[in-house]
């Protein structure tokens, strides 16, 4: 096939081989020979397994379920055009008509993975359009466009029929599957509302900005690199304030999944992210909760299972340290205090998982899912709202002078959201620990509810390891994970969810440690130092009385 | 246009420095460090003044017979120090003014973004190319 279709003698598969190839397969899967007349007949459409995790997400950007990456040749991408297609023949790929309709119903985890895939991108202009030259992939910054589009015209007319007959049949999950995914700097709908949702655990207020250590803490859990936390935020904060508003925000949001999907960031924010542009966007309502479990599907089991026992480790390690401490704090505090412990550990953990972590987009697609249970959470829980004022409490303990409460109080109010969306009162059992949720299998919408159930043995795990984390690691700033740990006495089902949050998204800290906890470490290493100079001054006290006493 | 670009930190170190790839580039290095001498002396000798009145751009810092090199401060003591080749008499002070403004403004947006600790190494790509269009074109 790979032949007839001339991707052998081009080099690549081009939109117009790909399609010529896929109207191959489902000719050979007719029966028919293969060959180039065998395109001519009206065929039904080829049908393809879908394909599991481990290619995809050795590629990054997964389109659909099926082997099949629908990839416009590209100085990035060919390789992985060369290996699809192998793949594509040996499994059956979906024709790209196909695609977009499986993939709602095969699973959200085909969105998850796909968010920016290119092939993904032409299943949904056939989607789309459902006419002629559907299958345009748009690069806005690749410049990809589909200039075979118009070649291959013919073809896709024949397959957009097939196609539209298969989208009548599929299900309406409808938005999500027909939009415009060519592109993959463009928002699908269902990224958008994700979007949203992780913007409303942060700042309830959709009008409202979210202010520049808000968004770096939370951006921060992606595990990207900052470096390219920090070219991801310059070309998102169009007007440079230092705050996101929702547009930039889900401009941002869309830059750091893409670079976490494989794709290199633009050198300029590309249109579709614009915030004109995406202001002009509806914002839906958040309800697609299924959509976005979906999102932490892909993920690979194995992947998030091993990180997730990693997290879990830590996370029971510094739960310890913290449960003895701070009881007097209040539920707000702790959870504040939770999550900035939960956060602080994380670039320890950061440390400790570096090492063990594999592909950084293994980590980046881990991550994800955590995020999104994140926001998944939160929209279960968003009658929780009104649980945790966001009033920061004054955090009696340590030392931590400013530095701390405003480490706290940024980081509780980031919690507090997550809190408030990831966490059920009381009871452990409400509270849907992200990392279970990634780690669990592929689910649908129906995931959401086992998540709820898991949380109690797994908050416990993980609290627990993060205790032990923050033990274990820092030896050179003992007195800084003392602090935290102390300011975090939180019971564990509390305290697991907010570090499984924490944890779970920044799992393995990017060979950049340093500059990531660095501000957290400057604030903790000032309350140490403070702590310090205290403990030397009675200590100078004490031996100068010592040395009266001598003479 | 400019040949060498250098932006100090308060406690003098570089943040960020850049100078056109032919050139002997420590010599350019060498050069601001100097500069700083003269920097702060310049700034010293308004320090009586408030720091509202204190000019940003200080102007020459000194010649020779090569270049020419520009000095400007930020108010959180962040020095701007730019060489210009002295055969490039074409460049009026007020040009030099308003590059030292845009650097400022490229500056200040660096300062927005969150993930940019005060006292890092400049690492952002729009600020390298704002430098960029400032710095002579090598051909």
């Amino acid at each position: 096939i790979t032949e007839v279709c001339g991707a052998k003698r081009v080099g690549c598969f081009g939109p117009a081989q790909f399609y010529i190839a896929l109207k191959l397969i489902a000719a050979a899967q007719s029966g028919l020979p293969v060959r180039i007349e065998s395109i001519k007949n009206e065929l039904p459409l080829p049908r393809f397994m879908a394909m599991k995790n481990d290619s995809e997400i050795r590629y990054g950007n997964p389109t659909e379920p099926h082997g099949v990456k629908f990839q416009v040749p590209h100085a990035t991408l060919e390789k992985n055009s060369y290996k699809r297609t192998d793949e594509g023949d040996k499994q059956e790929p979906k024709s790209p008509p196909m695609s977009p309709i499986c993939s709602p119903p095969a699973s959200p985890s085909s969105y998850q993975r796909t968010h920016l895939s290119y092939g993904y991108g032409k299943s949904r202009n056939g989607l789309e359009q459902q006419h002629g030259a559907p299958y345009e992939v748009r690069h806005s910054t690749h410049q990809q466009d589909g200039p075979a589009s118009g070649n291959y015209g013919a073809k896709s007319t024949r397959a957009c029929s097939t196609l539209n007959r298969s989208l009548s049949v599929e299900r309406e999950a409808p938005d999500s599957s027909a939009h415009y995914a060519d592109d993959p700097w463009r928002i699908t709908e269902e990224q958008r509302d994700y979007y949203v949702n992780q913007f409303l655990s942060l700042q309830p207020d959709l009008n409202a900005f979210i202010s520049g250590s808000v968004a770096k803490n939370f951006f921060t859990k992606s595990k990207l690199p900052i470096p390219e936390l920090s070219h991801i935020w310059e070309l998102s904060d169009v007007d440079c304030d230092g705050a996101l508003t929702l547009a930039e925000f889900c401009a941002a949001f869309h830059l750091v999944v893409a670079r976490k999907n494989g794709y290199q960031l633009p050198e300029t924010l590309p249109e579709t992210l614009l915030p004109d542009y995406l202001q002009a966007a509806s914002l839906k309502p958040i309800h697609d909760c299924a959509l976005f479990d979906s999102f932490s599907e892909p993920l690979p089991g194995s992947q998030q299972t091993r990180d997730f026992n990693r997290l879990e480790k830590t996370s029971a390690e510094e739960v310890p340290d913290n449960s003895g401490l701070i009881k007097d704090a209040s539920k707000d505090d702790k959870q504040v205090l939770k999550t900035s412990i939960a956060i602080k550990p994380i670039p320890k953990e950061f440390q400790h998982l570096t090492v063990k972590t594999v592909a950084q987009e293994s980590i980046a697609l881990r991550a994800r899912p955590r995020s999104r249970s994140y926001s998944s959470t939160s929209i279960e829980d968003a009658m929780k709202k009104g649980e945790e004022p966001p009033t920061p409490p004054p955090r009696p303990q340590k030392s931590h002078s400013r530095a701390s409460s405003l480490d706290l109080n940024k980081i509780f109010q980031q919690n507090a959201q997550a809190a408030r969306s990831g966490w059920l009162p009381p009871p452990p059992p409400a509270l849907p620990p992200r990392p279970s949720v990634t780690q669990t299998e592929q689910a649908s919408e129906v995931e959401l509810h086992p998540q709820m159930t898991r949380p109690p043995s797994q908050a416990e795990e993980n609290s627990s390891a993060k205790k032990e984390v923050v033990l274990t690691q820092l030896p050179s700033k003992p007195v800084r994970r003392k602090f935290r740990t102390e300011t975090q006495a939180l019971e564990n089902p509390e305290l697991s969810p907010t570090i499984n949050v924490t944890s779970s998204l920044p799992a393995v800290k990017p060979h950049l440690p340093v500059q990531k906890q660095s501000s957290k470490q400057k604030r903790a290493i000032q309350t140490a130092i403070r702590k310090n100079k205290e403990a030397n001054a009675v200590l100078a006290r004490l031996n100068s009385e010592l040395q009266q006493q001598l003479k | 246009m400019a040949v060498c670009i250098a932006v100090i930190a308060k406690e003098n170190y570089p943040l960020y420095i850049r100078s056109i790839p032919t050139e002997n580039e420590l010599k350019f290095h060498y050069t601001v460090h100097t500069s700083l001498d003269v920097v702060d002396e310049k700034i010293s000798a308004m320090g009586k003044a408030l720091v509202d009145q204190r000019e940003l751009y200080l102007g020459l810092l000194y010649p020779t017979e090569d270049y020419k090199v520009y000095g400007y401060v930020t108010n959180s003591k962040v020095k701007f120090v730019m060489v210009v080749d002295s055969s490039n008499t074409a460049l009026r002070d007020n040009e030099i003014r308003s590059m030292f403004r845009k650097l400022h403004n490229s500056y200040t947006d660096i300062m927005c973004n969150p993930f940019y600790n005060p006292g890092d190494r400049i690492h952002s790509r729009a600020f390298d190319n704002t430098v960029t269009s400032m710095m002579m074109q090598v051909c």
